[in-house]
């Protein structure tokens, strides 16, 4: 249940403006591989070209390619709502369904494709998830209050459960725990731990000590100066950008040099 | 980079091509034309269009939604359907449009001359005569309502917002809802009411009344768009201006407003341009007559919006004349509400400053 | 050190010039409420004597004066009813396409054609309504008459004139679309971002996504924009006057008749202008009648927005 990413020379446009420019890279099955550069050099961008995300603007498209596995994303006649359904999301901020209980919330995405889901399978689901989660325990007596009275970090265990719901085969995440707080971000984070076993997963965090706790490989974005667009500079194992990176940028964002 | 016959892509589902929707609807409206045609070609009678373009149109939907069945899925054809349906919405909406404005436009313009604009009703019966009176009683009747109701109004609102707490501010805003409410010929009737007691006057018609009427429809628009014109005002300028010592009547004069003053100039134009084309209450209480009448307060005075009725409801033994002059009364009627609606929406985007919305 | 002796109490000095103005602006909003209480008052001495007489000396000699506004009130109600039945699906549609269906830069000026709608007075859509829409719709009503005379609805005799409640609530239905169509495109465009990326991310398709997060956080405005779209419907009182060829005392639900009954707004527009004595009085207590049905239903669409407030989207 999780496939390998070749990213082959990809650039994104925002209408005229070239915001992440020529990345090659490709990403293992089951692994970790976290994006990390400054502020504005393009990672959330290049997050959202991988589920197809980025197009949700008017006006954004990509030259190059994007394979899962070999199929092409951005081949004619593909369709994105396909391509979502087997590379999840979740976002830097929790957004849980308001107006849905935490049961439903969990089924919303399995529910678009498969209406009539019996009600043992449907409840056999929200188990597997929720404790894949691990959120099980915390809101098994609870399911059908609103999804939006838990606190951050449950709210966003709750989206990462809905996410895996639906059986992708990557999870894309953009920030997860920057909106929560240091307890809550260790949950997250022992819980991606898990969760590589069985997808391939993509994190961008702004946060160096996370990355090199979470990821097995890391890849290092920035961009040359305010309205150049962003590029890769280096993409290695984690251990090795963060001990012996290869190129000077590197060295100095990890250490704290800019960032 | 992609390989066109190269392995099929797991992630390409049955596509229509991008000219299928298209195509579909003309071959629907083409086929349905085709069946009207013959029908009227067998029964001797004219091709109904209409109809033909309706039912295309519902063939195309349909058929529209099987095929995207077939080739895509069901969550494609729904998301189709719901496509055109949301479309079909629009363009619905559209005629009524266009055949409103058609109609008033080429019929108003018989009588759309300097004759209509610079005559009464006095002593007409049949041909001639214009608009005069009633161009002038709405200006009088309106612009007293603004007079009355714009203090009465922006007042109000600067209660809601800058010193009201409490139960009498929960009141006010309460029962500002339930004005909204209030149907215009109510407000007439009100108006009636109230002067005829007062006066003793069971048949009292003068147009002051119906400025009152107005005024009622008038004040909880104006109340609620200041209000929210108000509060846009960021609270950081109220307390630098009382940093400064200067009191909080005079920031509310020379900052509050002046900061607002665009946003609540557009909203009093609107509530203008809303109870200008109001006739029912203008019907009970001012009442209707064919000559000039500058006198709010004397006499019934004629209206636009109740000359548009009366020339239609009160017609002579020849018709023709009565109707060419009610469709240049509507014509004007409705360009003088556009007119303010532009200059609302002109001074909303050339004055308003910057809030840092 | 010298110390001031602080007062018992430190006030803020007001000034004369803060108290009236403070105090005028007190006074224009409790002029408010003095002109509501007005409007109840007023209202309800002119009607009482309508109330109290005998029911024979009102028009049309009813039995009591509720079997006189009874069929008005039901014509009233019944028109606005298939106004908002026309009028709901069609302002829901438009609402959605503007604000997540038509190209980004167009939404706006879209938003002013609908609005355009709103700025044709009331009595130019009685003229339309009875010179142009009457006449289109006469053919249609008489083929179904003819072919589907048996539904309650179409029941002969057929109107000859196509002045009947239909039309009447055609019309209205295009007046209310404007008022709808806006209320529900501001609620739409505010559904949070956020939450519409979180179900497209899910794999939703576009009408998906408006089941999944638009509209459910949209409900209470849909519901209010309904709310007030009925009581402008329920007040329309020009385009009945000018196109419904009204039989007051009936009640009768068929569409395409040449008998309709007439709505409380309407009869009065068209009674009151020659009406005198305890005439008057009755059209006066009618229309009290009429505001209180739209005070009810204001109402009860407040409560409705609030109590769904809890499980509203707003963070």
């Amino acid at each position: 249940m999780s496939k390998r990413i070749e990213v082959e020379d990809l650039t994104v446009y925002y209408g005229k403006f070239t915001a992440v420019e020529d990345v090659t890279l490709t990403i293992e099955p089951r692994t970790v591989t976290a994006f990390i550069g400054p502020s504005g050099c393009g990672k959330s961008t290049l997050l959202r070209t991988l589920n197809r995300m980025h197009e949700v603007i008017p006006g954004a498209y990509v030259e190059g390619s994007v394979r899962i596995d070999g199929d092409d994303l951005y081949a004619p006649g593909v369709d994105p709502v396909l391509v979502r359904r087997q590379v999840g999301m979740v976002f830097q901020r929790p957004n849980p369904f308001p107006t849905m209980s935490i049961r439903d919330n969990v089924l919303a995405g399995a529910k678009l494709n498969n209406t009539r889901m019996s009600k043992a399978d449907a409840d056999d689901l929200v188990e597997r998830s929720l404790r894949s989660a691990n959120l099980w325990n915390e809101v098994k007596d609870r399911l059908g209050r609103p999804g939006s009275g838990l606190s951050g970090g449950q709210q966003q265990r709750l989206c990462i459960a809905r996410a895996i719901a639906v059986s992708p085969e990557v999870i894309l995440m953009d920030e997860p725990c920057s909106a929560l707080d240091p307890i809550s971000t260790l949950a997250i984070e022992d819980l991606i731990e898990e969760l590589k076993q069985q997808y391939t997963i993509v994190i961008v965090t702004h946060n160096i000590q996370q990355a090199s706790r979470v990821s097995d490989r890391t890849a290092f974005f920035t961009i040359a100066g305010t309205g150049r667009p962003g590029t890769l500079i280096e993409y290695d194992d984690t251990v090795t950008m963060f001990s012996n990176p290869s190129v000077q940028a590197t060295e100095d964002y990890v250490s704290g040099r800019f960032g | 980079m992609t390989d066109v016959t190269g392995p099929p892509n797991a992630l390409t589902s049955g596509r229509l091509p991008r000219w299928a929707t298209p195509v579909l609807l003309v071959v629907s409206w083409a086929v349905m034309l085709g069946v009207f045609v013959l029908m009227a070609l067998a029964g001797g009678s004219d091709v109904a269009i209409a109809p033909a373009l309706f039912l295309g149109t519902l063939l195309f939907v349909v058929t529209g939604f099987v095929l995207s069945l077939l080739v895509e899925g069901l969550r494609q054809a729904k998301d189709r359907l719901v496509t055109s349906l949301v479309v079909s919405a629009f363009l619905v909406a559209l005629i009524p449009l266009i055949s409103v404005l058609f109609t008033v436009v080429s019929n108003g313009r018989h009588r759309f001359d300097a004759a209509f604009f610079s005559n009464s009703m006095r002593n007409v019966v049949g041909e001639g005569g214009g608009a005069l009176h009633a161009i002038m009683g709405t200006l009088e009747i309106t612009g007293m309502a603004a007079l009355i109701s714009v203090p009465i109004g922006l007042l109000t609102a600067i209660y809601l917002v800058e010193y009201g707490r409490g139960p009498l501010a929960r009141a006010i805003t309460f029962f500002v809802d339930v004005m909204t409410g209030i149907p215009s010929i109510v407000a007439g009737l009100f108006a009636f009411a109230f002067f005829a007691l007062v006066f003793a006057d069971p048949g009292i018609r003068f147009g002051f009344g119906g400025s009152i009427a107005l005024a009622l429809l008038m004040i909880p628009v104006v109340v609620r768009s200041s209000e929210e014109m108000l509060k846009l005002v960021p609270n950081e300028l109220r307390e630098a201006s009382y940093a400064l010592g200067v009191p909080k009547w005079l920031t509310i004069l020379k900052i509050v407003i002046p900061t607002s003053i665009a946003g609540i100039t557009t909203g009093v134009t609107l509530a203008i341009a809303r109870v200008i084309g109001e006739t029912a209450p203008l019907l009970i209480i001012a009442g209707f007559t064919a000559s000039m009448n500058y006198d709010l307060f004397q006499n019934r005075l004629m209206s636009l919006p109740v000359f548009v009725y009366t020339q239609y409801a009160n017609p002579g033994a020849d018709v023709a004349p009565y109707l060419e002059r009610a469709w240049a009364a509507a014509l004007t009627l409705i360009l003088i509400v556009m007119l303010l609606n532009l200059i609302a929406r002109l001074v909303a985007r050339i004055f308003s400053p910057q809030l840092g919305r | 050190m010298r110390m001031t002796t602080a007062a018992a109490s430190p006030k803020a000095t007001l000034r004369p010039a803060d108290r009236i103005f403070s105090g005028s602006t007190l006074l224009a909003g409790s002029l408010i409420l003095v002109a509501l209480a007005a409007v109840a008052i007023f209202l309800v001495a002119q009607s009482v004597p309508a109330l109290t007489a005998d029911p024979n000396e009102l028009k049309g000699s009813p039995d009591s004066f509720w079997a006189y506004v009874g069929p008005l009130a039901f014509g009233s109600l019944w028109a606005a009813f298939l106004a908002l039945v026309m009028a709901l699906p069609l302002s829901y549609g438009i609402a959605l396409f503007i604000s997540h269906y038509a190209p980004r830069r167009l939404a706006q000026s879209l938003g002013y054609v609908v609005d355009l709608l709103a700025a044709v007075p009331s009595v130019v859509f009685g003229l339309w309504g009875i010179k142009v829409l009457a006449p289109a719709v006469t053919p249609l009503y008489g083929w179904l008459v003819e072919n589907a005379g048996w539904f309650p609805l179409f029941s002969p005799p057929v109107s000859g004139t196509g002045r009947t409640i239909l039309t009447v609530a055609i019309v209205l239905a295009v007046m209310i679309i404007p008022i709808i169509t806006a209320v529900s495109r501001e609620v739409f465009l505010q559904t949070p971002r956020l939450h519409e990326e979180a179900a497209l991310a899910l794999g939703a398709t576009r009408w998906e996504m408006i089941r999944m997060a638009v509209i459910p956080f949209g409900r209470p405005g849909m519901i209010s924009a309904a709310m007030l779209g009925l009581g402008r419907a329920l007040g329309e009182t020009m385009v009945v006057a000018m196109v419904l060829s009204p039989s007051p005392k009936l009640i009768t639900i068929v569409l395409t008749g040449s008998q309709n009954p007439s709505t409380i707004a309407g009869n009065i527009a068209l009674n009151f202008p020659e009406a005198h004595g305890i005439d008057v009085n009755g059209l006066i207590a009618t229309g009290l009648i009429l505001f209180a049905i739209t005070l009810v239903i204001n109402s009860v669409a407040r409560v409705v927005i609030n109590r769904r407030a809890a499980f509203s989207g707003a963070d």
